[in-house]
């Protein structure tokens, strides 16, 4: 256990606002227009206060709105050129990547305060060309060039893992319930209705053995997040501060096949494990989990890399109900991408988000009882790169 | 994707030309000249057999744009028999319902095509083998 536990210190950075727009169709809304919103209600927490730094997490606007660029747009749209800002790409981890950057350039003391925001605009195109937008985070060469689609790499390890562990029918549907139950609770979750399990037993196959409920919709959305050092913390602050205990990151291949064994989301585990050395914590001090759910597959496979379950047995935990709001181990507590809704790069500060209202008792009917430390994980491509942080209430100050 | 970056890697498209590390003997493909078992160089050329059974499966409903005309279509994860896995679309299987462990070999097909001219671009897709009893 760290001395300084619940105490803060110069160095530790914090989270001290949060900003989301609801996700989904957002026909009437610009990219620029979804981020400033986010952006301007995550200041207003820290009454104004302008960022000396702005981190951009985004995959899709290159391809689907043709803009790249988007530190200095937003930095401009938002009122505050000038200041540093750059965009930071990692696929669907961008969120969590770009939390990374920023938690780095203020723990190192060169920066001070900084805004994290993640926006994605992604129903401006059709069906094939969001999915040709989608694999482009493949393997160009060796996987998209076959026609495949991140649905269907992940539907291939749902088949692989259900010839290997030998499951049960329908093993993955409480990942799917229990996200849509959590969901329907949040104000800005896309699909806001609990799901029966016969729902999930008739749904239509999207790529087998992948239905509609295994698989997250891709939406738009943008979040954000404010992040301030120990020693510049304001004191008049209208909630309590988050404290990010430590962050971490890893890669494994890009493309599925490269991979020893595809069953083992090594850049997950990797980067948990480092994450909690770095926390000085165990996995049975963590309240709740934020996985990054986009398939109900990643659930399982996110749970067994960051050692909540043995390998083939991630499924265990969504069908026992530990992994509901009273569970062993909360997972997705706001819907998570099944839910919520999939933002692409901005999902990650979603968790972000979502976790620093756990923490602050913020999150109304979906409170965590008592939550104290929260574990979040963004993931990009089918398990690429893996962003963890741990994040923490603070209960003194 | 250009024309160029197609011509290039039509050795391993057409052929499943991959490498052998001289160090470790590991076959590798794709060929990524670094040898992903002892992080050596590994630049040899070695010609795969092209014979392999289905590691995992899917049929795909949703095609990404480009590969629309071809839906649906099933793609698979394919272990050589020499240990790499390798992704491509399965073909010939209104013969034999496809199921993970199920033989296959590599067959050439068009994958698609591309640009305004509309380009073929050929490569390797992987067929049952079936029983000559
Ligand atoms: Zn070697």
């Amino acid at each position: 256990m760290m001395a300084n536990k619940n105490q803060k210190t110069n160095n530790d950075v914090f989270i001290i606002g949060v900003g989301m727009t609801p996700v989904g169709e957002h026909w009437d809304r610009s990219l620029r227009a979804l981020a400033l919103e986010a952006m301007t209600a995550a200041r207003e927490e820290t009454g104004a206060m302008r960022p000396e730094a702005i981190y951009v997490a985004n995959m899709l606007a290159p391809a689907l709105s043709r803009q790249s660029h988007l530190g200095a747009l937003l930095a401009d749209f938002s009122g505050m050129r000038g200041i540093e800002a750059v965009a930071i790409e990692a696929a669907g981890a961008s969120g969590g990547m770009a939390l990374r950057q920023a938690y780095l350039a203020l723990a190192s003391g060169m920066v001070n305060t900084a805004l994290v925001v993640g926006v994605e605009k992604i129903t401006e195109r059709v069906t094939a060309e969001v999915e040709a937008a989608l694999i482009t985070s493949s393997d160009a060469d060796y996987e998209s060039i076959h026609g495949l689609t991140q649905t269907a790499l992940a539907a291939m390890l749902m088949r692989r893992y259900e010839f290997e562990f030998n499951i049960p029918e329908y093993a993955f549907a409480g990942f799917s319930i229990t996200a849509h139950a959590n969901g329907a609770k949040n104000p800005n979750a896309m699909f806001r209705r609990p799901i029966k399990v016969e729902t999930y037993q008739r749904a239509a196959i999207l790529s087998d053995p992948i239905n509609m409920f295994d698989a997250a919709p891709v939406a738009d959305g943008a979040a954000a997040i404010f992040l301030a050092r120990g020693d510049i913390l304001p004191s008049n602050l209208p909630f309590p501060p988050v404290r990010i205990d430590a962050s971490a990151a890893a890669v494994s291949t890009v493309a599925v096949h490269d991979r020893p064994n595809p069953l083992s989301f090594a850049a997950a585990e990797k980067a948990v494990k480092v994450v909690l050395d770095r926390a000085k914590i165990n996995l049975d001090q963590i309240d709740f989990f934020e996985v990054h759910d986009r398939y109900s597959i990643f659930a399982a496979l996110s749970l067994e890399a960051a050692g909540f379950a043995a390998l083939g047995e991630g499924w265990k935990l969504a069908e026992s109900g530990a992994i509901a709001l009273n569970g062993q181990i909360p997972i997705c507590t706001f819907g998570g991408s099944k839910a919520r809704g999939d933002t692409g790069g901005a999902t990650g500060v979603y968790q972000a988000a979502e976790a620093a209202l756990q923490l602050q008792g913020r999150a109304g009917e979906i409170q965590v009882a008592d939550a104290r430390i929260g574990l979040i994980q963004s993931l990009g491509g089918i398990g690429s790169t893996a962003a963890t942080h741990v994040l923490s209430a603070v209960e003194t100050l | 994707m250009e024309i160029t970056s197609h011509w290039r890697i039509k050795k391993q498209r057409y052929a499943l030309v991959g490498e052998v590390c001289p160090h470790c003997s590991a076959k590798i493909f794709p060929p990524r000249d670094i040898c992903p078992e002892c992080g050596d160089e590994a630049k040899d050329h070695y010609q795969f057999s092209g014979r392999g059974e289905v590691y995992s499966y899917t049929t795909l409903y949703n095609a990404p744009a480009g590969y629309e005309e071809q839906a649906p279509y099933t793609v698979a994860m394919v272990q050589l028999e020499e240990g790499p896995l390798v992704t491509a679309q399965l073909t010939d299987i209104d013969v034999k319902e496809p199921e993970v462990g199920m033989p296959v070999e590599m067959v050439t097909r068009k994958l698609g095509s591309e640009g305004d001219r509309g380009i073929l671009i050929y490569g390797y897709k992987f067929r049952p083998v079936l029983e000559t009893a």
